[in-house]
């Protein structure tokens, strides 16, 4: 073997360790992120973190109830509006989404996804709270539904787009009208896909904090009216993480790791439940 | 019988003559034989049909008009701005709440500098991924470790911000800047002291915070390659390294462009994560040691407090720029990334 040939092996032994340390270099930081979500906040979890709300600055205790209250009633209000609208755009774009307008709702879709979050967060401010004078959850919950909608539109067709055609086909032979062979034959035999984006949907605004800021606003106190301003968990993190005490670095801490199990959680879910069924 | 145990739609269905061939428009025009319900009701399949597609394209018709919206409110409420300032705007630097002038310069130059720092991090590591992942790792650890690096998506921005304040500025204040400084110091791009809150911190937050963008989608390129290019290469004797340089890199390059450019998109509006470490001063400094400022950050912090209608509509229109910058960069993106995998979803698997 020539010496050239050596070298070329070695040059290809070379990039492949560098590849493989720059991988490893790539998902680093997410042991170190976990490790001290969990050393820095599992002291500080215990019963009354769930069941108090923040006491006044400079105490000591408090917990943080009404943030995960109004993390979930936001969150499920973004649900509400965003899922159906989201599943519908997917809908069209998997059933007639070849012509121009379906090119066009398909590009916005991608573009809308990277749309800065707190650009959609002035725009709900516009259009949700200064016209009342009041900042509300409600008005969060669109903000995050509007982020929501694009990334929805996008997975539901993809996941119908990997239903065989051969099923449409059976079931507009069998004399179904259009409209039933999508919902209960395409879109039923898609079910699982949907639930999956619709997961990651929901993970992904569950943690968002810049489109509230001007529309949930965050509240000290419990509270459960959406027509209220309302504290969520990220929120609570932003402002406990800024301020000046330890306490609520503390506070910060614990929540960070409570909101992090969540996310964590229904990400693992959706990635759980996709891989049986696709095995990609 | 089939009429009396299943009375309606099965039976009609069962009973009906359909064309051999099905495309799913002829479909629509069939009308329906029925030889089995009580009353013919020929209207009805076509009208369920209307109502369904009716729906679904209002329903879709919602993206398109909710962008035209935003771009129309964002520039109704910046419109005393940009009437008042022009392109001055852009390039000076006066930020004065008591005066009402406003020059967006820094944050502009805040936004562009982290994240260009950003990419010069992220680049590196996320075509280390795709690379490592799908040319040479054990088949056996691709998924776990490509579930890995999306589950740093999947992270929250303010997160990502408390981490960097409590963890990555007092490690890179003890550990790396020291160094740093005594090497390049006197460079312009590293002198002045290092307190914490700076452009090296926002960079380095928002390079964690994309490479599992950029890693994912590119590695969604690189797996759409076609296998001869490779083969091709390793048959005319090309080393596995040079295989991947040579052939598979080149093929998919346009769609790594995009992937690298969805990435930007992502670093320039990110909000939180930054707004916590960057520093939040108005000021151009070229030294990455020294605080920032970012339009996202900008909004984030001031908007709330904006008194005067000057100073709300500067915002917005810090905003429109954010906006019209991103919405150009993942426009020109997504097209890269389509080009190389037309006809796949690459990409939209992204978290």
């Amino acid at each position: 073997m020539s010496a050239r040939v050596a070298t070329r092996r070695v040059k290809s032994a070379f990039f492949t360790g560098l590849v493989g340390l720059l991988c490893f270099l790539a998902v680093l930081p997410l042991f170190l992120i976990f490790a001290d979500l969990v050393h820095k906040g599992a002291s500080s979890i215990n019963w009354d973190f769930f069941v108090k709300i923040p006491v006044p600055a400079g105490q000591e205790g408090g917990g943080v109830a009404n943030a995960i209250v109004g993390t979930v009633i936001i969150v499920a209000l973004a649900c509400v509006i965003g899922i159906p609208v989201g599943i519908g755009a997917g809908l069209y774009l998997a059933e007639y989404g070849i012509g121009r307008l379906g090119w066009m709702v398909r590009f916005l879709a991608d573009v809308m996804n990277g749309t800065p979050s707190i650009v959609v967060g002035i725009f709900a401010w516009t259009w949700f709270v200064r016209p009342v004078h009041h900042f509300s959850g409600l008005a969060g919950g669109v903000a995050l539904a509007i982020l929501m909608v694009p990334m929805l539109a996008r997975t539901t067709e993809e996941m119908l787009r990997l239903v065989p055609h051969s099923l449409r086909e059976a079931a507009l032979a069998l004399g179904y009208p259009r409209w039933r062979t999508s919902l209960s034959v395409i879109a039923r035999a898609a079910l699982s896909g949907i639930v999956t984006g619709a997961l990651v949907g929901v993970a992904r605004v569950a943690g968002e904090t810049a489109p509230l800021l001007f529309t949930a606003l965050g509240n000290l106190n419990f509270d459960t009216n959406v027509k209220e301003p309302m504290q969520t968990l990220s929120l609570q993190i932003f402002t406990y993480a800024t301020g000046p005490f330890d306490d609520w670095h503390r506070l910060a801490w614990a929540s960070a790791l409570v909101l992090m199990s969540l996310v964590l959680t229904l990400a693992v879910a959706a990635r759980w439940a996709t891989r049986k069924r696709y095995g990609t | 019988m089939v009429r009396e145990t299943a009375p309606g739609r099965l039976s009609r269905a069962m009973s009906t003559t359909l064309p051999q061939t099905m495309s799913p428009a002829a479909a629509e025009s069939v009308a329906p034989v029925s030889t089995s319900s009580a009353a013919p009701r020929p209207h009805r399949r076509h009208y369920g049909d209307r109502v369904y597609r009716g729906l679904l394209t209002a329903l879709a018709l919602s993206l398109p008009l909710l962008m035209l919206a935003i771009v129309a409110q964002l520039l109704v409420s910046s419109w005393p701005a940009i009437r008042k300032f022009g392109f001055s705007f852009i390039w000076t630097s006066v930020w004065n709440p008591v005066t009402d002038t406003y020059g967006a310069a820094p944050m502009i130059f805040g936004t562009l500098v982290s994240s260009l720092l950003a990419l010069l991090m992220a680049v590196p590591l996320s075509l280390g991924v795709a690379i490592f992942l799908t040319e040479f790792a054990p088949r056996w650890i691709r998924q776990p470790v490509a579930f890995l690096v999306e589950l740093l998506a999947a992270i929250p921005s303010v997160v990502y911000g408390l981490w960097g304040i409590y963890v990555l500025i007092p490690l890179l204040r003890d550990y790396v800047a020291p160094p740093i400084r005594a090497v390049l110091g006197w460079t312009p791009f590293f002198n002045g002291v290092f307190y914490g809150n700076s452009m090296l911190a926002g960079g380095i937050i928002l390079a964690i915070m994309i490479v599992p963008y950029i890693s994912a989608i590119s590695r969604e390129v690189l797996l759409a390659v076609p296998a001869t290019q490779r083969e091709a290469a390793l048959g005319l004797g090309a080393t596995r390294w040079e295989a991947v340089w040579g052939a598979v890199l080149p093929y998919g390059r346009a769609g790594v462009i995009g992937a690298v450019m969805l990435g930007l998109g992502r670093a320039l509006g990110e909000t939180m994560a930054v707004t916590m470490v960057i520093g939040n001063r108005h000021d151009i400094a070229l030294s990455f040691f020294q605080p920032g400022y970012t339009m996202a950050a900008a909004i984030a912090n001031e908007f709330t407090e904006a008194q005067s209608r000057m100073y709300l509509s500067a915002l917005f229109e810090v905003g429109l720029v954010l906006f019209v910058v991103t919405v150009a960069v993942n426009a020109l993106a997504r097209l890269l990334v389509w080009r190389v995998a037309r006809g796949t979803a690459v990409g939209s698997k992204a978290l």
